[in-house]
């Protein structure tokens, strides 16, 4: 009976967060507001439809399964890289280099700096270092 | 119990991917849309392991787990080609 209970909570509480994170993906006025809603909240729901579907094949059903643990933990170690991509791309794509505020060094912004840039800066600091050592 | 929470389940995920549909239709921005997309792998991998505990097998969570990753692949991939003009240097 408390096993009953607790996966309709999981159930109900997975329907909601997968619900409000879609919502949240049409009623946020800001692209980067966007872009919190469903990796977190969805992130969530699966979380919980998983997890009840673990309860349920262990205590009703009677067989033990590890698939959604695999599965849950797949779903938490992409959430982050998707979300990191998905806001660098938004940035490239509205803000010119010059649009952001100066960095405390002197080097650019690690996001635009060129490859050329970059292959240049880091074999100068590679001879100094030679010298340095 | 379980049954009726099984159809509110249900009934929010649908909604959420019709949602998630709008979303894609009407974006706008370009990272709207492939985030869009993203979420609707998420919310197809919940559905399936709905479908799962409704018909009582475990059979779909490999269904669930090939999604997951063809999902995570995918997302990379057109955020990639939006960066840098190329998948696959």
């Amino acid at each position: 009976m408390i096993v009953e209970i607790v996966i309709s909570a999981c159930l109900v509480v997975s329907g909601v967060f997968g619900l409000v994170g879609s919502f949240g993906l049409i009623k946020l006025p800001d692209p980067m507001m966007r872009l919190h809603a469903p990796t977190k909240a969805t992130t969530l729901g699966v979380g919980g439809a998983l997890i009840a579907s673990m309860l349920y094949f262990y205590f009703v059903v009677g067989q033990l399964s590890f698939h959604e643990l695999m599965i849950a933990l797949f779903l938490f170690l992409t959430a982050p890289v998707t979300g990191h991509f998905i806001a660098k791309t938004h940035l490239h794509l509205t803000r010119k280099p010059g649009d952001l505020p100066p960095t405390a060094g002197d080097r650019p912004w690690a996001s635009y700096e060129s490859d050329a840039e970059r292959a240049r800066i880091e074999a100068a600091a590679e001879a100094e270092g030679d010298t340095a050592g | 119990m379980i049954g009726y929470a099984l159809t509110f389940a249900f009934a929010c995920f649908g909604l959420a991917l019709l949602l998630n549909i709008y979303r894609v239709v009407r974006a706008p921005t370009k990272g709207d849309r492939i985030l869009a997309l993203d979420t609707m792998v998420i919310n197809s991998i919940a559905l399936l392991a709905l479908f799962g505990i409704l018909k009582g097998t475990t059979m779909y969570f490999e269904a669930s787990m090939i999604i997951a990753m063809t999902g995570f692949i995918s997302t990379v991939s057109y955020t990639r080609f939006l960066l840098r003009g190329d998948i696959i240097e």
